[in-house]
């Protein structure tokens, strides 16, 4: 391992401070499951590692029926396996961050950590984007806020800036009902080789709106708009619900590799995008 | 670059000077001879390098030292009182749920923190819990049997 320089910033504009002088060649480090991995491998060698832990604006976690959910980046995974805000408000959020990894990394790891690592198979993208959730980046310079569908741009890449780092995720007010199933070979302590979110709303026994968010299945988690709307306005027939399935498998791109063949993934997709469905009803 | 911290451990304040690559399982071991934290993978996936920090269950691999200044940490070495084995570790050799002995520290940790949060487990959460912990002798069946009984005991 390469020698770097070690900060604790106790503020957000401390942290931040120190990210624009370091122009970039600074990592942040929340609970470090992702990135120690990557240092040990010598995949990454920062010259700075940036220890956010301290950092109180990246704790939030409140609720408010209009604006919906704040959630800090720094919010663990047991944190929300736990809290009875998410628990009762958003319960796909709970079980979707109980799926992940052991007890242990889940004490540690984060939601921060997870979407900006950007893996195509992180868990947690998928039911967030399927809320319609928002992400909060802060630099020095500057606040702003993008759908978290917009936010990774390919395998390990996202829209975040040098300078910029993750502050929190604005999740809207719950509408309808969510679910994210995950298939990989072991029941515990495996990486998805499919994730499925699905989100339905319906009214007066129509689908009025429907998201269908896949991982593991396409360079950044994918959300299928072709099988949203063709869910939306229908009664959701057993025939209609196989329909929006089938094209959710034609939509993704898997890769094979040594969790999974390409054709197995796809079918996979078809199945989970079904029960998912059902799931909601 | 090195690093001044405090770590509670066991009870114990500690400060160190510590490079700032080294993971805490790293000091533990090399520099605080604390042995009961086993190396395993060091890269999160077995559990033996399992501590109580700050009351939960963590991988000591998969944490830099310098980032947990002021951390109370408690390992496998706290758990024995007056040459007494904790009701934990006692059940593990009664049961036969020990036998080379390699991921046992990180088992009594996380069977701690379990029981902590959650007395009385069925033996599916045990199962589930305990699900980042991997045991290449027993088979897992007589390390459940011997939370179960520590469980029942305690009721
Ligand atoms: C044994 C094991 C099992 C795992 N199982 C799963 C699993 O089942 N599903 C899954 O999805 N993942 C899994 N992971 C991966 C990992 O634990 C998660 O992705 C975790 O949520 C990462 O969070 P972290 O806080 O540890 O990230 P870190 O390692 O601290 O950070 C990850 C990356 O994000 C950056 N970063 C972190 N926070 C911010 C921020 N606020 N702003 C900007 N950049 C930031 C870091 O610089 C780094 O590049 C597993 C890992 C291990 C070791
Ligand atoms: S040595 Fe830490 S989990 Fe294996
Ligand atoms: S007793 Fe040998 S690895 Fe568990």
């Amino acid at each position: 391992m390469n020698s770097f320089d070690h900060f604790t910033p106790a503020t957000l504009t401390e942290a931040l401070s120190i990210l624009a002088e370091r122009n970039g060649n600074a990592s942040i480090i929340a609970g470090g499951t992702d990135l120690l991995l990557r240092v040990k491998n010598h995949i990454v060698k920062p010259a700075a590692v940036l220890n956010v832990k301290r950092v109180p604006e990246l704790r939030a976690l409140s609720f408010d029926s209009n604006e919906g959910l704040r959630v800090g980046a720094l919010t663990t995974l047991r944190d929300l396996t736990r809290s009875p805000l998410i628990r009762d408000c958003y319960p796909v959020l709970a079980s979707a961050a109980g799926l992940m990894a052991s007890e242990q990394i889940r004490s540690l790891a984060t939601l921060g950590g997870n979407l900006c690592n950007a893996s195509p198979s992180a868990d947690l993208a998928p039911p967030l984007i399927a809320l319609d959730a928002v992400a909060c980046l802060v630099s020095l310079s500057s606040e702003r806020q993008i759908p978290l569908a917009e936010f990774f741009t390919g395998p390990g890449r996202s829209v975040l800036q040098k300078g910029e780092l993750l502050k929190e995720i604005i999740v809207p007010p719950p509408q309808g009902k969510t679910a994210y199933l995950k298939h990989s070979p072991r029941a515990f302590m495996d990486i998805a080789i499919v994730g499925a979110a699905v989100r339905i709303q319906q009214q007066g026994g129509k689908c009025q709106q429907a998201r269908i968010v896949l991982g593991a299945v396409a360079p950044t988690p994918l959300r299928v708009r072709s099988g949203e709307e063709s869910l939306e306005g229908q009664t959701l027939t057993s025939e209609v619900i196989r329909q929006a399935a089938k094209i959710s498998a034609e939509s993704c791109s898997p890769i094979s590799d040594v969790r999974s063949a390409a054709w197995y993934r796809k079918r996979m997709v078809e199945v989970l995008v079904r029960r998912g469905i059902e799931a909601t009803l | 670059m090195k690093t001044l911290i405090t770590l509670n451990i066991n009870g114990d304040a500690r400060e160190i000077y510590i490079d700032a690559r080294r993971s805490l399982l790293d000091i533990l071991r090399d520099e605080l001879a604390l042995m009961g934290a086993h190396r395993g993978c060091d890269s999160g996936d077995c559990g033996a390098c399992t501590v109580i920090v700050n009351g939960q269950p963590v991988t000591s691999c998969m944490m830099l030292a310098a980032d947990w200044n002021g951390a109370e940490i408690l390992t496998v070495e706290g758990m024995a009182k007056d040459g007494q084995l904790h009701p934990i570790q006692r059940a593990l050799v009664e049961k036969g749920g020990i036998q080379c002995g390699f991921c046992t520290p990180g088992f009594v940790m996380n069977i701690k923190a379990l029981l902590d949060e959650n007395p009385k487990p069925t033996e599916a959460e045990a199962r589930a819990w305990l699900a980042g912990n991997l045991c290449r002798c027993t088979g897992y069946a007589k390390i459940i049997e011997a939370v179960m009984s520590v469980a029942e005991e305690s009721a």
